[in-house]
């Protein structure tokens, strides 16, 4: 079958076998975007996490049939080094990684979670992102997330938002 | 489950002379027996099968008593912390189609059917008997002002209801547990049920 969808911006029409591949095999082995991570294939990790229509999805547990007509972002897509995503700056000054595998998701997880709660609390973090990370840099991630959270605020326009 | 309509309490009258179901004004909501007779006997067979699958825990896994949705046949708490949310799907950025689709997803083992959420909290099942469970859900007050023509049709037609015997498989691979009586078999046990006055036995 075919399957088309935006990704990062671009339309893509993708012939695939079994509309039941996860997504995330689409956009690492078809695509090569190997941004987004492969930790567990039972959405239960958070490394695969993605946005779809800006929510935020794991893409392991997500069939690619459930993807036409809809628009996926992915880390690569978030913000690049000349206009860094609030998420992304706030990760490289709060120096989050640690390996890193991890980092991709849970960045995912937080862009979509600022667009819904802007300034969120530690409880709203503590509900909302529950992604795993084996290195333990949650400690920096909650720093980075209240960061970018500030950061976000900070850059939008006050004239013309 | 998003349906949000009324129907009426108590209507004692025709549940004393024993008039069974209303017609679609909405009035009536169930007969309590006080005796097992004879005549309420299929009636009574009906509610038995009916309730075999309404307390099996893939019914009974969505609607908790403590906000938290369970997993699995021994029923425990939903993984990774997750509890009902504002709207019975999670919370904001983490809800339940962050990971459950519209279809069970056997690849990864995440179960998923149209309108997944967990029943909201008027509807808590876990830990009722089989009466309490029956009498909650004619209760207009605690099945989100469901008519019995909609309890039918919540219970009979419903996708994610449904769902119960196409569970699909489980994160190891394995077939989830349906319950323990055919769809077919419940179906026609549940209309029977209507159709024969909505009685719920005596404890
Ligand atoms: S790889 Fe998808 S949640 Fe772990
Ligand atoms: S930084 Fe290594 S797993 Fe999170």
């Amino acid at each position: 079958m075919t399957i088309s969808f935006q990704i990062n911006g671009q339309a893509k029409s993708m012939d695939i076998e079994d509309g039941n591949t996860p997504l995330l095999w689409v956009i690492r082995d078809m695509l090569n975007h190997k941004g987004t991570k492969f930790g567990c294939g039972k959405a239960a990790c958070g490394a695969c996490t993605l946005l779809i229509d800006g929510e935020a999805v794991r893409s392991c547990s997500y069939a690619v049939k459930f993807a036409a007509g809809k628009s996926i972002t992915t880390i690569e897509g978030l913000g690049n080094k000349e206009n860094p995503h609030p998420v992304q700056q706030a990760w490289i000054e709060e120096i989050v990684p640690q390996c890193g595998y991890c980092q991709p998701g849970f960045m995912m997880a937080t862009a979509a979670l600022l667009e819904k709660i802007p300034q969120p609390t530690d409880e709203d973090i503590d509900k909302n992102i529950i992604n795993v990370c084996r290195c333990g840099t949650y400690y920096r991630m909650r720093k980075a997330i209240h960061k970018a959270a500030q950061i976000k605020a900070e850059s939008i326009d006050p004239i013309n938002s | 489950m998003k349906k949000r309509l009324h129907f009426s309490l108590l209507f004692l009258g025709l549940v004393i002379f024993g008039f069974g179901l209303a017609s679609s004004t909405g009035y009536n909501t169930y007969y309590v027996s006080e005796t097992d007779s004879v005549e309420n006997a299929s009636s009574s067979e009906a509610f038995d099968k009916m309730m075999q699958v309404l307390t099996h825990e893939r019914c009974v896994n969505c609607h908790p008593n403590d906000n938290v949705p369970k997993q699995g046949a021994d029923s425990h708490p939903h993984y990774f912390g997750i509890t009902r949310g504002d709207e019975n799907m999670g919370y904001q950025a983490t809800n339940c189609a962050t990971c459950h689709q519209s279809e069970n997803n056997d690849y990864s083992g995440v179960p998923g059917a149209p309108e997944w959420s967990l029943a909201p909290d008027k509807m808590k099942w876990e830990g009722l008997s089989r009466v309490e469970i029956a009498k909650s859900m004619m209760d207009a007050e605690r099945n989100g002002g469901r008519t019995p023509e909609e309890t039918l049709h919540h219970l009979t037609e419903h996708e994610l209801v449904l769902w119960a015997w196409n569970p699909g498989l489980d994160a190891n691979g394995n077939l989830r547990e349906v319950p323990p009586v055919p769809k077919d078999e419940y179906i026609a046990a549940v209309k029977e049920w209507f159709e024969n006055g909505a009685v719920i036995p005596s404890e």
